[in-house]
């Protein structure tokens, strides 16, 4: 057998957007020969899209703000079923993380005093975004990848893993093809760190880009590794409405920061119906604290008033507002309204919110200066992922690390806006640095074991090879479909096991693809093989949502509406064993007694 | 409703290729990338398109339309009149791959020789208005338009020679940065080729970003080349008391 074109890195990075650029420079710095690999041409992942910001608590707006504010806005969002230390790492690390950005050219924008600004985002008590208008991930991103050009990394730029190699129980590297001409290239490794983003292409209605197919969480899991709570997905609650096209582009939560409120069809601000009892000492209970609020928040006082609702977490408005379209209430387009308009003046919301104003403009004929828009919730993150440990971001496969939304454990069973791109950062540097030492404690690269390569390469051609079979656009429509219909964003027990069963069929159908043409940059082809990762990391969400028999989160169960206590120190996990997917429940690490206090009691502002 | 468009996508490879006429249904909002994806969908799983935010954020999609730099992304097709059919060619500047996907990667090998971002010591504040002038640069999408349109790319494949507009719009954005201390002046002179640009400003009409190009980026750089080169004292003084680019 001919022997396949490989490559030897100490550590290999598979996937391009912000948490696998983080980690990259700091294997790099840490001196292991590193590889960068990336589904799409570099600086064009996923990451580009996050517009409202990152959150860190600088204090530089409020000082009222520190670690340990942050840390307990986290568990609050997340109910409390976030891995504790993760999130305590996470709210501890990221002034230094965004600080660095700055030292490595990002502009943020600024404060009177000429410090980095930021700004009130749901869940977080404080101003604790630092924002460029709403682009700052093309910002991160732009950083990142100007800092990494030149840090010694190969890039290896439109490349897709296919299967993570295994030897003597440990990572040995992996195989996957380039797009543009179709070969498989084995990358001899180390250590490899997946930093893959998300699952959101398995919906109908989502925000995320053709690239969010599931590959990491999928590669973990074929590997051997655990995935956790995968039944928690984010859907965010202001995405798109009309028209078709672009149905599910998000709408930046800023706009509800910068004052915008959500309005049924009677014209009610309806959110104030849906304060949880959780929240009710945090936020407005009547329009006029909460304009008081904006008013201060405006002026860049520290505002006395409680914040306005449209401000709860992201689980919290879109299940409101779910609730109002089914209720009757909605807008034509099957969403509510969002209104900035009335709110602020043409010029600010120009000034503020420049992509959205053109977004709307041009996609949707929309003046956001003069008119509402019409918004609903668009499936955008998932909180589930390969299980990592939380100082290491090691899997529980030696030499396997994840960071960023392939990784679970930081957000539990919700994330706060702005927490991603923090969370890109600070886990993205410690996967990096951690995979970098266990390249070190290994003298020689381990061996390859070429019958895996063999048959990922031989499987992943079967498409070819079929004169008759069905076109693998059907098939991720239909899946979309489905999702979108049965594992959404209300969840009950008879879809769910309806959609097990669909994904079933539908797995036998994607068995049976045929693509034609070549090879070479094939989209089809290339449709083809995610299909396989997404009916897996499917099915895994399907399972754990039918066995969360609660409502929490990112998960609610219209069959079992109650946030159940048991439920709450329980983790679900997910494996392959034998051709399986099975499912475990874990117990819940607790918080040492000292941050156990910090989130029962008042923190002292 | 059921109107349709007519589309001619180029279908080829390095080797040569050809127009190829498609069908597909109109629908409401529907942008020129909609097409191109419903054609993939429906007719040619194997048509080769660059995308991935499909929100005009990320600077993959860029083609010609009816011989126009676009993002397909942003191109709405009620733009274009129905009955006559819509050309979609890769950009014209750069090999094409395949279909409409084209090899850029000069452009970041080009990025590459740019010195990096130096920061100085000490304090670090800094203030809107300093950040304004940057942050319109560092808005690029790198979606290579006007590297595309520039004529002493397109016509004159001066790509040895001259960085093109993308890259002066970054090392603009070095220069400018409030705390940045590295020197490329010679560069920008030398490797980047600052001079070959004659201001037509067809890279300034095509930025989806809308960035002045040419009056923010290029312009100012010459006038630094200019000093430097031309005028020392002129060029000593901006080193001492920073700020100021423009003559006016
Ligand atoms: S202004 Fe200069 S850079 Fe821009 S298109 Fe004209 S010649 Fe090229
Ligand atoms: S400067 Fe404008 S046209 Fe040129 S690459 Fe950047 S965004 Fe595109
Ligand atoms: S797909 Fe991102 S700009 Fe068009």
């Amino acid at each position: 057998m001919e022997p396949r074109p490989t490559h030897q890195y100490d550590v290999v990075i598979v996937g391009a957007g912000g948490a696998g650029l983080r980690a990259a420079i700091e294997a790099a710095r840490q001196g292991a020969k590193t590889a960068l690999l990336c589904k799409s041409l570099l600086g064009k992942a996923h990451t580009v899209m996050a517009e409202g910001g990152v959150a860190a608590a600088l204090a530089n707006v409020d000082d009222r703000d520190n670690w340990k504010v942050h840390f307990r806005d986290t568990m609050k969002g997340g109910k409390y079923l976030n891995q504790w230390r993760m999130a305590q790492l996470h709210a501890q690390e990221a002034p230094e993380r965004v600080n660095e950005l700055e030292e490595w050219g990002a502009v943020f924008d600024r404060t009177k005093d000429g410090r980095i600004l930021q700004r009130n985002f749901g869940g977080h008590s404080h101003p604790r975004l630092a924002h460029v208008g709403d682009r700052t991930g093309l910002e991160i991103i732009r950083t990142l990848q100007d800092k990494g050009i030149h840090s010694g990394i190969d890039v290896f730029m439109e490349f897709t893993v296919r299967r993570i190699l295994i030897s003597d129980g440990a990572v040995s590297g992996c195989v996957g093809y380039d797009r543009e001409k179709g070969a498989f290239t084995v990358f001899n490794a180390k250590a490899v760190v997946l930093a893959t983003g998300g699952i959101g292409r398995c919906w109908e209605v989502s925000s995320n880009s053709w690239e969010y197919t599931a590959d990491g969480h999928a590669l973990a899991l074929w590997a051997g590794a655990d995935l956790l709570d995968m039944e928690f997905v984010q859907f965010h609650p202001t995405g798109m409405t009309w028209p078709p096209s672009v149905k599910g582009t998000l709408i930046t939560e800023g706009v509800r920061g910068e004052g915008g409120v959500l309005k049924n069809s009677e014209g009610k601000r309806f959110m104030f119906n849906y304060i949880p009892a959780m929240f009710k000492a945090e936020f407005a209970d009547t329009e006029k604290e909460a304009d008081e609020w904006v008013a201060s928040v405006i002026a860049g006082k520290i505002p006395t008033a409680r914040r306005p609702p449209e401000l709860l977490t992201r689980d919290v408005v879109a299940r409101a507002i779910h609730r109002e379209v089914a209720e009757g209430r909605g807008a034509p387009h099957g969403g509510v309204f969002l209104d900035i308009a009335t709110r602020r003046t043409p010029e600010e919301i120009k000034r503020k919110l420049p992509g959205m104003y053109h977004q709307f403009k041009q996609l949707a004929d929309v003046d956001i200066t003069t008119d509402p828009m019409e918004v609903g919730p668009t499936c955008h993150y998932t909180m589930g992922g390969v299980r990592v440990h939380p100082e290491t971001q090691e899997s529980t496969v030696p030499g396997l690390f994840a960071a960023g939304e392939v990784a679970a454990g930081m957000h539990g069973a919700n994330r706060l806006g702005g927490n991603s791109l923090s969370d890109l950062l600070v886990f993205g540097k410690r996967a990096g640095e951690h995979a970098a030492q266990h390249a070190k404690r290994s003298a020689a690269h381990p061996r390859i074991d070429a019958a895996q390569v063999e048959e990922c390469v031989k499987e992943s051609l079967l498409p070819f090879e079929r004169n008759e079979g069905e076109n693998p656009y059907a098939i991720s429509e239909d899946l979309q479909k489905m999702m979108q219909r049965k594992v959404g964003i209300i969840r009950e027990d008879k879809d769910l096991r309806e959609a097990i069963e669909a994904i079933r069929s539908l797995r036998e159908r994607a068995r049976h693809t045929k693509v034609g043409g070549n090879v070479q940059f094939n989209p089809g082809w290339h449709l083809a093989l995610d299909l396989k990762n997404m009916l897996d990391i499917s099915e895994a969400v399907a399972r754990a949502a039918l066995e969360r028999t609660e409502s929490r989160g990112g998960h609610t169960r219209e069959d079992h509406p109650k946030t159940e206590a048991d439920w709450g120190k329980v983790n679900l996990v997910m494996r392959l064993r034998d051709g399986n997917i099975t499912l475990e429940h874990v117990p819940l690490e607790q918080p040492p007694a000292e941050l156990k206090a910090l989130l029962e009691g008042e923190l002292s502002h | 409703m059921s109107s349709t468009a007519q589309l001619k996508i180029f279908r080829g490879d390095r080797n040569g290729g050809a127009m190829v006429d498609y069908e597909v249904p109109r629908t409401p909002g529907m942008v020129v990338l909609d097409a191109v994806h419903v054609v993939q969908a429906t007719q040619a799983p194997d048509l080769a398109v660059r995308w991935n935010c499909k929100a005009g954020k990320c600077g993959s999609c860029s083609a010609e339309v009816n011989g126009k730099p676009k993002l397909t992304c942003m191109e709405r097709m009620d733009k274009y009149p129905e009955g006559t059919a819509i050309s979609i060619r890769p950009m014209k500047t750069f090999p094409v791959i395949k279909d409409l996907v084209t090899d850029v990667s000069w452009n970041y090998a080009v990025n590459k020789k740019i010195p990096p971002f130096k920061i100085k010591e000490g304090e670090r504040k800094y203030y809107q208005y300093e950040a304004d002038r940057v942050q319109e640069f560092r808005k690029c999408i790198e979606c290579f338009l006007c590297q595309n349109i520039c004529h002493v790319l397109r016509e004159h494949q001066l790509k040895q020679e001259f960085a093109g507009p993308r890259f002066l719009v970054r090392v603009a954005g070095l220069e400018m940065h409030p705390l940045d201390t590295e020197d490329r002046t010679e560069l920008i002179k030398d490797a980047m080729g600052v001079g070959f640009c004659n201001i037509t400003k067809c890279c300034t009409e095509v930025c989806p970003e809308s960035i002045q190009i040419t009056d923010n980026a290029i312009i100012p750089l010459k006038e630094r080349v200019a000093d430097r080169y031309y005028d020392p004292i002129r060029w000593i003084a901006r080193k001492v008391f920073g700020g100021n680019d423009s003559r006016q």
